[in-house]
């Protein structure tokens, strides 16, 4: 006898127990903690934070932990800490150019003032395993510190490499900052929904918590004849930069402490219209910490969806505002793909009842226009 | 893993502030029937796509005193529906209920309670696509044009296409709705059995979309008619078979495989109304001295 279906409680209880087992893995092998994960999967807390709209190294990392590694569970998990933490108010605007650099690479002029820098980077690495990393090499953990080998300009030095695209402008040829003609203060998009047409500083909020594997695939797709973008890298810089806050009160603005970004300034051509001659265009992205393929992606995109306000066709997904936009998110998509999987036994049921109503109707047609080997009549 | 510490969470989660954005939307959406009105709907700790708009909206409509009901395909015990009952009790500490009758407030996906609401309740809709011609056209921006200029053409076209192929309109869940004679209205994912639930419902219907940020209600009394054509009219589903547990023959079934060899069975959708209707059968003079007012 068929009783209906009871228990969901102490079924969730169990899967919360065989989560756990599955996270903590086999107890012989020692356990991984926050600080580990913080400093040695560095770009993964950086993703997340990214993603996760907080910068918090060590709640990011807590969350990789706590996801087992799903970078898109532990953004999940950053998102759902940041959305009751109340907002005091916003930080000066960025001036990246005072970043102190740990990477900056341009790929459209050979030479810079401050030179370039390649700084911790996968790019000219070949792609061996290094079988060495298997075994532990380090031996127990010693005060020596390994000095590096050029240390980097002393903090007390006046750091200011201004950025590529600014400096190597005389002749205008670039165009020169565009957002600056957004008169209203950009929305918080975690407050306020989204809505069409978005401003450039809305879009570029909603690209910078965009999912990377996404803005990648987009980006891509506009180098593959999905819109005409001839891009270039005018400038990549990583490094930290000091946050600041204005407090009124006080009168001056009071610092947070630093930050790491990755910025990425890409260049594009464009021919021009009416009011505008030929210039080279900007697309921007920015990220915490180094997320660089993702700045990347999120300067190619920015530069797509630019296509209206520069008067170009509108006919590629990634320079469609609704498509880029509604889709970028990875907890949206996430949630709605795998919702899925909860149950949707009463749709269904109506969809069988419909199938089976339309099955004999057609048996019923068929019949009655003397197709007995219906069939055979697949087409 | 999911206990909150009361002192650190707000009641039912959300704080004062989100609360009072989520009823002010609420309060428009009940001025105009049917209208989905965008709102800043939140990171909840459950994933977009499981219930974020309806927790939102029950989160900002629950007071001490309430009585929570939570159903999932129409039963209080699939594993979403303890998720999201849970939920409220760990960060509300609320009563929750099974029983229909008893709730003051009631979140639901994909069903209506088979046993009529009252005045006084509130139906809160989990709703994953607020808007009913999104599969007719993607944009956004231009849906909003069509509801403003109430020009619905798209939407009576895709129906009138699906009598000319099957003979009959072949939306079988989710089927659109005209609210107060002015806006089309997805009524969720319920079954077309639902639908004539809807209208002139004296309970407050509550619709959140949380992926989508849309809030949008049907006011007590309103009239909710399911499109149709004068030849052909909407109907509603029908079975030929009675729940095999209660006996029941107007409510909607579900068909549950018992056995290897395909052998099934009918049983309701709504787990509560049917274990009332045995309950009742098994003692009926009980159930007649309940449902007496004292």
């Amino acid at each position: 006898m068929y009783v209906a279906v009871k228990g969901g409680e102490s079924a969730i209880q169990k899967s919360y127990e065989r989560l756990n087992e599955q996270r903590r893995g086999q107890k012989h092998i020692a356990e991984l903690n926050v600080q580990q994960i913080q400093e040695q999967l560095k770009l993964a807390v950086d993703r997340v934070m990214t993603e996760g709209s907080l910068y918090d190294p060590e709640l990011a990392a807590l969350a990789i932990k706590q996801s087992s590694g799903d970078l898109v569970e532990a953004i999940f998990l950053l998102r759902a800490y940041r959305t009751t933490l109340p907002r005091f108010g916003s930080t000066l605007p960025l001036q990246t150019a005072n970043m102190r650099l740990d990477r900056r690479i341009s790929a459209t002029f050979k030479d810079l003032p401050g030179g370039q820098m390649l700084g911790p980077t996968f790019d000219y690495t070949q792609r061996l395993l290094d079988f060495s990393l298997l075994a532990s090499q380090e031996g127990p953990a010693t005060d020596e510190l390994t000095p590096l080998t050029e240390q980097p300009p002393s903090t007390q030095e006046a750091l200011h490499f201004p950025r590529v695209v600014d400096l190597l402008n005389d002749e205008a040829l670039i165009e020169k900052s565009s957002s600056t003609q957004d008169a209203e203060p950009p929305v918080d998009l975690t407050r306020e929904p989204l809505s069409f047409p978005a401003s450039r500083a809305t879009r570029l909020q909603n690209l910078a918590r965009a999912d990377e594997g996404f803005l990648l695939s987009m980006a891509y797709s506009t180098q593959r004849g999905y819109s005409h973008t001839h891009p270039f890298v005018g400038e990549i810089r990583m490094g930290s930069l000091e946050i600041e806050i204005d407090v009124e009160e006080l009168g001056f603005a009071i610092s947070m402490g630093d930050i790491e970004f990755t910025e990425c300034e890409m260049i594009n051509q464009f021919a021009g219209n009416k009011s505008t001659p030929p210039q080279f265009t900007r697309g921007y992205g920015l990220t915490f910490g180094h997320c660089e393929r993702k700045a990347m992606a999120m300067s190619l995109v920015d530069r797509a969806l630019r296509a209206e306000e520069l008067g170009e066709k509108v006919d590629s997904p990634a320079q469609m505002q609704e498509f880029v936009l509604s889709h970028s998110d990875s907890l949206e998509a996430s949630g709605f793909v795998q919702h899925l999987k909860l149950p949707h036994y009463v749709d269904f049921q109506s969809e069988l009842e419909l199938v089976r109503k339309m099955r004999t109707q057609s048996r019923y047609a068929l019949n009655e226009s003397n197709h007995p080997k219906f069939e055979q009549n697949d087409e | 893993m999911n206990n909150f510490d009361e002192e650190k969470v707000n009641f039912a989660y959300l704080d004062e502030r989100t609360k009072r954005m989520i009823r002010r939307a609420l309060l428009k959406a009940i001025a105009i029937p049917g209208y989905q009105v965008p709102f800043g709907s939140r990171e909840m700790p459950l994933p977009y796509g499981w219930g974020t708009g309806g927790i939102q909206v029950t989160a900002s409509i629950l007071g001490k005193n309430d009585t929570l009901k939570v159903i999932d395909q129409g039963s209080d015990d699939t594993v979403n529906a303890v998720n999201i009952r849970r939920f409220f009790q760990n960060t509300a500490g609320i009563e929750t209920t099974t029983r229909t009758t008893l709730a003051s407030v009631i979140q639901t996906r994909h069903r209506i309670p088979e046993q009529a609401l009252q005045e006084g309740q509130i139906l809160v809709y989990q709703v994953p696509v607020p808007e009913p011609m999104q599969r007719l056209e993607p944009q956004e921006t231009e849906t909003r044009k069509l509801h403003a200029l109430a020009e619905y053409g798209l939407m009576h076209v895709k129906l009138y296409e699906d009598i000319t192929k099957y003979g009959h309109i072949s939306t079988t869940y989710d089927y659109p709705v005209m609210v107060n004679h002015r806006y089309i209205m997805s009524p969720s994912p319920i079954p077309k059995f639902d639908n004539p639930k809807m209208h002139q419902n004296p309970a407050i219907q509550l619709f959140g979309a949380g992926r989508e940020k849309r809030i949008y209600a049907v006011p007590p009394y309103t009239n909710v008619e399911s499109l149709s054509f004068e030849d052909h009219p909407f109907e509603i589903q029908t079975w030929n078979e009675n729940c095999n547990i209660c006996g029941s023959k107007d409510t909607f079934l579900d068909e549950i495989i018992v056995d290897d060899n395909g052998g099934r069975m009918h049983v309701c959708s709504d787990s509560d109304f049917c274990l009332e209707r045995q309950q009742q059968a098994a003692d009926p003079l009980d159930k007649l001295a309940q449902e007496r007012p004292s």
